[in-house]
């Protein structure tokens, strides 16, 4: 299904709502040619579901098992995604880009 | 994100309203911040500028960094009139990425045929409005000319602080329509907000030129000032 961000944020209150462990990652800046603007959203739950996307899935893999992370701990991350980090991170942008996602908690 | 906040903002998108959600980067506290307190915030120039470019950003504050997630609703264009400039702006209105809606009483006008593609409400703007609620983020042009038609909706129009209101018709037509607001209780600051004679001076001739003017001009009005309470909105004279 295909969703906006305005979707994605409703879905996130809901999935809480339902009792669900919920996460919300949020594209905070970019560089270069990144994927998705500023303010696209990814949310996450507790098992692994996720709706929306902070690139063109090539790091939402990464982004899931962060938020799994940050769902357990409760404490907020910011991750960063680029050519540059490509040693450091397993998964990079192609497109040449970089992008700073922010890994929050919905208490 | 409290869930608290994250219901707010939701509720913020489905009222129309604009709110801002602020989050300290290094340390995830966060603050909501509603479209109309950001004046007397700490971040306001920031806010402010986030709130009128319409887009979440991070910013740099006394050596930290925030990042705000803005909720902004949709611009809208309301048309009172389903005449021949309506028809040639629906598609140019739909291609910037405005929602637009054509209210006209006169059924012969407003007809499906000649509007295909856009909302058309053929109905007198004092019923057909307030359902709409007009609202900072509507912009409302008056393409009828006829004040029994459009002075209804002009009332609406001014009230509902809408960020751009425009009126076509001569200086001759616009001197009598400002008379009759007079009339009906406004005072001169709130009718200066009114533009017109309407649209871009651009020396429009067809009616696909007028609303390539009008269109220019809501644009100028929504990127160029902040969309703010209806006195910080400086007369028309500036723009046209």
């Amino acid at each position: 299904m295909l969703a906006s961000d305005d979707d994605i944020l409703a879905r996130a209150e809901e999935w809480r709502k339902a009792g669900r462990g919920v996460a919300i990652a949020t594209v905070i800046e970019t560089w270069g040619s990144a994927p998705r603007p500023v303010g696209s959203h990814l949310v996450i739950d507790d098992e692994g579901h996720f709706l929306g996307s902070v690139s063109g899935g090539c790091v939402e893999g990464d982004v899931v098992t962060t938020a799994l992370d940050v769902i357990g701990e409760g404490k907020a991350r910011t991750i960063e995604f680029g050519v540059a980090d490509e040693t450091a991170w397993r998964v990079g942008l192609s497109c040449g880009g970089r992008i700073r996602v922010y890994v929050e908690k919905v208490d | 994100m409290r869930l608290e906040h994250l219901q707010e903002l939701n509720k913020a998108r489905a009222e129309r309203r604009a709110v801002v959600l602020i989050t300290d980067v290094a340390d995830g506290s966060q603050r909501l911040v509603r479209g109309e307190n950001i004046a007397g915030d700490a971040l306001s120039e920031q806010l402010d500028a986030a709130l009128r470019a319409g887009k979440s950003a991070t910013v740099e504050h006394e050596g930290k960094s925030y990042f705000l997630t803005v909720q902004v609703p949709p611009v809208r264009i309301i048309v009172i009139g389903a005449v021949h400039i309506s028809q040639a702006m629906a598609p140019m209105a739909k291609l910037a990425g405005f929602d637009m809606t054509i209210i006209d009483p006169r059924t012969a006008f407003a007809t499906p045929d000649r509007f295909p593609d856009v909302k058309l409400l053929a109905e007198w703007p004092d019923v057909a409005l307030p359902p709409l609620k007009p609202d900072r983020y509507t912009a409302m042009a008056f393409f009828t000319h006829d004040p029994k038609i459009d002075d209804p909706g002009l009332i609406q129009a001014l009230h509902a602080e809408c960020f751009y209101i425009g009126a076509l018709g001569s200086r001759k037509t616009h001197a009598k329509r400002v008379e009759r607001m007079k009339a009906a209780g406004f005072n001169d600051e709130q009718l200066s907000r009114i533009r017109a004679p309407i649209g871009l001076d651009i020396g429009s001739v067809t009616p696909s030129e007028i609303a390539v003017s009008v269109l220019g001009e809501i644009i100028l009005a929504l990127r160029k000032k902040p969309l703010r309470a209806p006195n910080a909105a400086p007369a028309g004279s500036k723009a046209a």
